[in-house]
């Protein structure tokens, strides 16, 4: 029966998994409800804002921070929005599968406004909850019509892709990906992983930027990557949710998904606007698929429509016609273009900051990876041991896989983040 | 040939998809069938692609002015300005379970804000995507958190809105319906609703309208929720409310909260999860403000509660939109946006009991056989007519009168212009049959 299909591929370990409950008060019919634990991303925003400690350091979740290390709203955004407001619009359910300008021009952001695809009405679009919302959806698409399908996430990912496949039903396995000898991509070990894959297996590619490692392919590599799913009928499933922010180039970092659909491989892509536009809490985002028949596009949108109408019923308006705005004006889209540019020369700079840092205290180690990473985060590869120490011994917080974000480091905390890191390597 | 595949169904997955997918130009998704339109949103769409200048759009429940226009709150607008012109506010997450406040306060706003259950910590809220999104959060948690023992099982009443049924079905419970409209008396079956009520397993969740019953109108009378209330509890029932209206039926947002907080209040202490959507009553709609709350019998147990619901909300969306909460909280927080909402929302609920009383004026005026007062008995937002599908689309075809074929009509939809149009409309598919 569908209910018992999915209790069990929903994993039974420490995700629910909690301390026995002290019996409660008679008769709750919760009384065994554990407690979950906090969730291993979020969860160290929470831990830092209960730290007391002067010196405390925030490098988890991936939230952009400008040089004084204070939140950021882009001022396109800021200029999007008074735009919006003296418009007086009103607050009218969108459809389901969302607004229609930026349905469009999410679709032109992620392949080019003259595509061949888009021209041919071969791309189904529905505007979702950000990434997760839009992985959801996919996901659920997935589990419906692609039964018995297995999902390829990369080791290491983005935790939260587990959850969202396993919460649908969805049989996940790993292909390899990080080498923590090379700090790099074990790109042998991934194609042997993918080749391994049974046709029809789905396979999670982070756009650019991947997270939690800050490795991606090179172009070379991406190229065997979308020859390989073609000859073994992988489906490529992208999560994008960092164009622009990698390179601060909008089409470098749209390279990959390009790529494959010029190849003639149908995707599906997950799109968020949370960093790239700044418009984290608004949810903006979108589910993309590539295809190559109009007809089958034109059905699957129905399907895509029918399985959001039971999560949400249709997505919320305001960050959705922000991100219209923006990049459907001229003016605003090239300002908004500078101001990715700005953010990712930050992070790149302060990578190269920490790099230096390091190779002065610490020589005979390889600190190149910093550089070489790119994107928001850092896999520095500390240990869960070493990175305890960070946070119990130097109130630098950050996630248990050895994951740092760049965002929320600046100039003025480089020193004191390296000696951290050299204490934390050396002494751990 | 077949390449390995781990069992049966995988090897059948693959071999469907070999046979679908015709060549180099066919597409993996070949197999993926039209999905039938959305009934209620479809009438939407419907009613746009009609170009006759008569056409009445009396589909999805959004409010209309006397003028057919939707209408922005004032409190609304004044919220979203201060919002705006506030120095510290920026775009972060919000926390997986939403803003802190506006939980606080929609729980106020339901339960009232000296609820005993309140003030003892019992409430787990979390904020939600309006309606829809706590009803699927809700019933994602109970799926997997209902004891062991007991049923996965949901009674809803029949009718109910279309949603519910697919959203709990999503999530893996089993729906099953317990009478609740008669179509003699375009009334409530009671009667019929206790039967089915009390035949239910242990345990099983009970799903009701909080007030305006969607789509029928036909809410129970305060006696008539006593009973209930009884009833819930001598057959251990988990009471699950979607509360989609308050202070818009009554104009009231205290007496639209009466059934709600019969329950919250009841002795056990009485447990209980609360759907509440902002949608219609702060004409939050396109926002997706809402929220779950469920009470529990003890701080304890919320708490925990609280926590799972956060792991069901994470691989879903992972936390909820800022803006339409942000708005809700401060209008519900601001005494001076309070009060104006209140009079407000007094004004949207009088404007549909005013077409109430225009409908049923013209209907009565056209001698139309059988008894037609159900237009002023029935509450909220929607009339059930009675009319038949062939009679809905007879409605549709040679009225442009644009509605759900289960014969519901949206009063908000109305003007004192429109209804006579309707009334004549409806008299002549009364008299054909709808065939015609």
């Amino acid at each position: 029966m569908q209910l018992q299909a999915r209790m069990q591929v929903r994993p039974a370990g420490p995700r629910r998994a909690g301390p026995a409950p002290v019996r409660a008060m008679a008769g709750s019919r919760f009384a065994d409800v554990a407690q979950a634990p906090p969730d291993p991303i979020l969860g160290v925003s929470e831990a830092f804002k209960a730290c007391t400690d002067p010196n405390k350091l925030n490098l988890g979740v991936g939230a952009y921070r400008d040089e004084q290390l204070k939140p950021v709203v882009l001022s396109v955004v800021k200029k999007a929005e008074s735009k919006i407001f003296a418009r007086n619009e009103n607050k009218e359910y969108l459809t389901i599968e969302g607004l229609d300008g930026f349905r469009k021009a999410t679709v032109d952001l992620l392949l080019g406004g003259d595509h061949p695809a888009i021209k041919e009405g071969r791309v189904a679009v529905v505007q979702s909850l950000s990434g997760t919302g839009s992985l959801r959806v996919g996901a659920a698409f997935i589990a419906r019509f692609m039964k018995g399908s297995t999902v390829y996430l990369s080791n290491p990912t983005w935790g939260n892709h587990r959850n969202i496949f396993g919460d649908e039903g969805v049989e996940w396995k790993y292909y390899r990906y990080f080498d923590a000898d090379t700090v790099g991509l074990d790109f042998k070990g991934m194609v042997e992983d993918l080749k391994a894959a049974p046709p029809g297996s789905v396979v999670v590619l982070h756009g650019c930027a991947h997270n939690p490692t800050g490795i991606d392919p090179t172009k070379e590599q991406w190229a065997s990557i979308a020859d390989l799913c073609k000859e073994r009928d992988l489906m490529p499933f992208f999560d994008v949710a960092y164009q622009g922010f990698a390179t601060g180039d909008l089409d470098k970092d749209a390279f990959a998904p390009r790529l494959f659909v010029e190849k003639g491989l149908e995707i599906m892509v997950s799109q968020s606007y949370s960093k790239n536009l700044g418009l984290y809490g608004e949810r903006v985002g979108a589910l993309v698929m590539v295809l190559n028949d109009k007809e089958a596009a034109t059905r699957c949108l129905s399907q895509l429509k029918r399985l959001a109408r039971a999560l949400y019923s249709n997505p919320p308006t305001h960050g959705a016609r922000i991100a219209a705005e923006v990049v459907n004006d001229k003016e605003l889209f090239e300002e908004w273009k500078g101001e990715m540019r700005g953010m990712a020369g930050r992070i790149e700079r302060v990578r190269g900051e920490l790099q230096r840092a390091l190779e002065k205290k610490y020589p005979s180690k390889d600190w190149s990876f910093i550089t070489k990473q790119i994107g928001m985060f850092s896999f520095t590869g500390l240990t869960p041991v070493q990175v305890d120490n960070m946070t119990n011994k130097h109130a630098i917080f950050m996630t248990r896989d050895g994951r740092i974000s760049l965002a929320g480091l600046n100039s003025a905390k480089v020193e004191y983040l390296a000696d951290a890191i050299v204490d934390s390597v050396r002494n751990h | 040939m077949l390449p390995e595949c781990d069992s049966p169904n995988a090897r059948l997955a693959v071999l469907a998809r070999q046979l679908c997918a015709g060549g180099t130009d066919g597409s993996t998704w070949e197999h993926v069938q039209q999905a039938p339109p959305d009934p209620i949103i479809g009438v939407n769409d419907s009613y746009r692609a009609d170009t006759d200048p008569r056409k009445l759009n009396l589909g999805v429940g959004a409010y209309r002015t006397e003028e057919g226009k939707p209408y922005v709150l004032r409190a609304v607008r004044e919220a979203e300005a201060a919002l705006a012109a506030d120095p510290a506010a920026n775009k972060e997450y919000l926390p997986i379970a939403g803003l802190p406040e506006f939980n606080r306060l929609s729980r106020e706003l339901a339960l009232g804000p000296g609820h005993a259950a309140i003030r003892d910590g019992r409430v787990a809220t979390v904020q939600a995507l309006s309606g829809t999104g706590a009803l699927r959060v809700g019933a994602e948690f109970l799926a997997q958190h209902l004891p062991p023992g007991q049923p996965r099982v949901v009674y809803v009443p029949n009718p109910t809105w279309g949603n519910h049924k697919t959203i709990f079905g999503k999530a893996g419970m089993q729906v099953r319906e317990y009478r609740y409209f008669d179509a003699k008396t375009r009334g409530l079956d009671f009667a019929g609703m206790c039967a089915d009520i009390g035949a239910a397993p242990p345990g099983a969740v009970l799903l009701l309208h909080a007030c305006a019953h969607n789509p029928t109108g036909v809410d129970p009378s305060p006696d008539q929720w006593r009973q209930l209330l009884a009833l819930t509890q001598e057959k251990r029932l988990l009471p699950f409310f979607d509360s989609a209206y308050q202070g818009f039926a009554s104009g009231d947002l205290d007496a639209d909260a009466a059934s709600v907080r019969l329950f919250a209040s009841a002795p056990g202490p009485q447990e209980m999860v609360l759907a509440q959507s902002f949608a219609k009553n702060m004409g939050l709609y396109g926002e997706r403000a809402g929220a779950l709350s469920v009470v529990c019998r003890s701080k304890d147990v919320a708490g925990r509660v609280e926590s799972q619901l956060k792991l069901v909300i994470r691989p879903m969306y992972s936390n909820p939109p800022m803006h339409g909460a942000a708005i809700a909280a401060r209008v519900m927080a601001d005494p001076r946006l309070n009060a104006l909402w209140k009079e407000e929302l007094a004004g949207m609920a009088n404007r549909i009991k005013a077409m109430r009383q225009a409908l049923y004026g013209q209907l009565v005026a056209r001698q139309l056989p059988g008894d037609w007062s159900f237009v002023l008995k029935q509450i909220g937002m929607f009339s059930y007519t009675g009319l038949s599908k062939a009679q809905c689309e007879a409605l549709t075809r040679k009225w442009h009168i644009h509605l759900t074929m289960d014969g519901r009509i949206s009063m908000a939809g109305l003007s004192a212009a429109s209804c006579p149009y309707l009334a004549e409309a409806i008299a002549d598919v009364v008299a054909t049959g709808g065939s015609a």
